[in-house]
């Protein structure tokens, strides 16, 4: 079975970084695939990195606040793209608990918030990763 | 033991003319149980080695702090970092913050304004107004500053790749309320080395980056002499994940690194260093950061009398603002924030700090609401005027753990120096990756400890409760961003777009040759040039900076 491929993401201007570069550690530990998008990325190139590199998971960073417009943009281009049935989708960072149910109707599957540890996150996408045909 | 008692009488003497000239706070300091409380404390037989490593407060090295009598003269500039949304709306919570006691404002910028975009730009969306205040031309700044006279406030703004560009516009400002720019005080963070390693607003690459800094240095020397033209910056290395050693050295390299460049450029380092200051974090271990900060203010004055032969004391001294770490405080429990905050704050005191900003409790969540924010600022007047801790002089000098750990913590930064030095300088450590690689892996042990138990966050992963409501939490409405989006379209309507266009291109004549960029910098912000023209204008010539994979 080949290894979980991951996209860790930082749409948008937000350059915190230090939690997207902790999980991206954690999962290299726990056997996965990490490609890191650096910072600054339009959804355009998100979506784009992600099928380039036939990803199983796209986890998504913010901490600047602009998750209700970026998180729901990548989402759309997803299922234009026809990876929504493929690619689980994932967010973290500051998202106030009051805005998790419209980042999930938009497809995010799961939002993980401040002191999330790095363990339910590995778990999380070993239970949830979409199994390829 | 002579030499220090005549160190000891002319400091005296010193004392006794600035406390004529300028009273302290009271005449007499006492407990709260009537017990005398004296300016300074000092070991029962002080000598040579005492005053060596030590010193007297006000003196080289500058250990016990930068000021004879710290506090007792005057509490630190009490600076609550604030701005969203629309220039019209931070500017009523600014003239709040100075109605409730606030002594400096402390403008946080949204992230197109600090990456050089208007709010207009395709990469704009999303972000105006959210981490910060929207400033896309001078007509926002005069809206920030409107009834906000310029020669009463103390104004810090958090803003790097353009901070020469937003200085503009404060000066500008100034202008139009009759203020000259020698009126005006405070200070621009202005230093790009720690977003290349940390914090990623970065817009040219190091080297023209180090250019526009230089350019700042010089003006700012002649023509705004009462300004901070640098805050180098530790706070965000350190919420980047490093320790409290790799604050202190990494922060003391980089300004290394802008004093060089400086010399380079035909400065003298007595003419731009008494206007460097510096920023760091307040993070937990209480004790450890008190030591942190004597041990950065030991090693700066060394490393600027013995490696730059700075001699004007004030280009000796580290003078800094804190900020308590926004990365301690916790989405869980949130009220415990309150708690984390004033130890934090405390422990900012107590290493003789002199300015600081409070975060709020609800950080973990948004931005701050009002209510935090005032709770935030109380933090900072309990302390100052209830605690006691500000009658007397570095009250915790001569704990034999404060001194042990201010030496460690000055040895292990001047190794990280060292290290430095060999790669050619911090310009080059982080072009290698080196300071990002470093930071990344203290980040993942700080989170293996958490997450194996060993370090504790109370109400995380342990005493952890069913969730709690935080409550209100403040939101930037997404329609500001059409707002400043009209008013920009109304702006360059308005404006004399032939004027903006010879001033767009004297500017970047400039930048493809050697002038100070500032003046052009005010001549085009005073043409209604917008932030994003004058940065493009800029992209143009320099380029933009690619950052290396590190992970």
């Amino acid at each position: 079975m080949r290894k979980i491929r991951v996209l860790a993401a930082k749409p948008g201007l937000d350059g915190h970084d230090r939690g997207v570069k902790v999980i991206a550690a954690a999962l290299r530990d726990a056997g996965m695939e990490v490609i890191y998008t650096g910072l600054r990325q339009t959804p355009e190139q998100i979506v784009a990195t992600a099928i380039q590199e036939d990803v199983d998971v796209i986890a998504l960073s913010i901490l600047s606040g602009a998750h209700d417009y970026l998180f729901p943009e990548v989402m759309k281009l997803v299922k234009e793209k026809g990876l929504d049935d493929e690619v689980l989708v994932l967010g973290g960072g500051v998202i106030p608990e009051s805005d998790v149910a419209a980042m999930k109707e938009a497809g995010v599957a799961d939002i993980f918030g401040p002191g999330t540890s790095t363990h339910q996150i590995v778990e999380y996408i070993q239970q949830n990763v979409k199994q390829r045909a | 033991m002579s030499d220090f008692n005549q160190q000891l009488m002319a400091w005296q003497a010193k004392v006794d003319k600035l406390v004529a000239k300028r009273p302290e706070r009271k005449d007499q300091f006492t407990t709260i149980s009537g017990l005398p409380v004296e300016r300074l404390y000092l070991p029962q037989e002080p000598g040579e080695a005492y005053a060596d490593k030590l010193g007297l407060p006000g003196e080289y090295p500058y250990t016990r702090g930068v000021q004879p009598n710290m506090y007792r003269g005057r509490l630190w500039t009490m600076r609550q970092y604030a701005g969203f949304a629309t220039a019209a709306e931070s500017n009523q919570r600014y003239r709040y913050l100075l109605d409730q006691g606030t002594t400096g404002l402390s403008v946080a910028f949204d992230l197109p304004t600090q990456i050089g975009y208007d709010a207009d730009h395709k990469l704009a969306q999303g972000e105006v107004g959210k981490v910060g205040v929207s400033i896309s031309s001078l007509k926002d700044m005069e809206l920030l500053f409107d009834q906000i006279p310029l020669d009463k406030v103390s104004t810090s703004m958090t803003i790097n790749a353009p901070a020469g560009i937003l200085l503009a516009m404060y000066i500008a400002v100034g202008a139009k309320q009759g203020v000259g720019p020698d009126q005006l005080r405070g200070t621009i963070q202005n230093d790009i080395l720690k977003e290349y390693s940390s914090r990623g607003t970065y817009i040219f690459p190091p080297k023209p980056s180090m250019r526009i800094i230089t350019n700042i240095f010089a003006y700012c020397a002649e023509e705004v002499p009462s300004w901070n033209t640098i805050s180098i910056s530790g706070y965000h290395i350190r919420e980047a994940g490093s320790t409290a050693v790799q604050e202190v050295a990494f922060t003391l390299a980089n300004g290394m690194a802008y004093v060089k460049a400086a010399m380079e450029a035909g400065l003298d380092v007595d003419q731009f260093a008494p206007r460097l200051s510096f920023f760091f974090n307040a993070h937990s271990e209480f004790l450890e950061e008190v030591a942190k900060y004597r041990a950065a203010r030991r090693l700066w004055a060394r490393i600027m009398k013995e490696r730059f032969g700075a001699t004007n004391p004030k280009s000796l001294m580290v003078r800094f603002h804190t900020q308590t770490a926004g990365c301690s405080l916790t989405a869980q429990q949130p009220k415990n924030n309150i708690v984390r905050v004033a130890f934090q704050a405390m422990s900012a005191v107590l290493g003789g700090t002199q300015s600081l900003h409070t975060n709020s409790m609800d950080e973990a969540l948004a931005l701050p609401t009002q209510e935090a924010v005032t709770i935030a600022l109380r933090t900072q007047q309990i302390i100052g005027y209830e605690s006691g801790v500000t009658s007397t002089v570095d009250p915790l000098a001569g704990s034999y753990y404060i001194e042990e750990l201010t030496d460690e913590i000055e040895k292990g930064a001047e190794a990280y120096i060292a290290k430095i030095d060999e790669m050619g300088g911090a310009v080059e450590a982080v072009e290698q990756g080196y300071v990002q690689r470093e930071i990344q892996e203290a980040a993942y042990e700080y989170q293996k400890a958490i997450e194996s138990g060993d370090r504790v966050v109370v109400g995380v992963n342990k005493f952890a409760t069913a969730k709690e409501s935080p409550g209100d939490i403040l939101r930037v409405d997404p329609k500001v961003r059409l707002e400043q989006m009209e008013a920009l379209a109304k702006l360059k309507a308005e404006r004399d777009n032939a004027a903006v266009e010879q001033k767009l291109a004297a500017l970047k004549a400039a930048a493809q040759g050697e002038d100070n960029l500032m003046p052009h910098f005010l001549s085009c912000v005073q043409s209604y040039a917008t932030l994003g023209e004058i940065c493009d204008t800029l992209r143009g010539v320099f380029g933009e900076y690619q950052a290396p994979t590190t992970i």
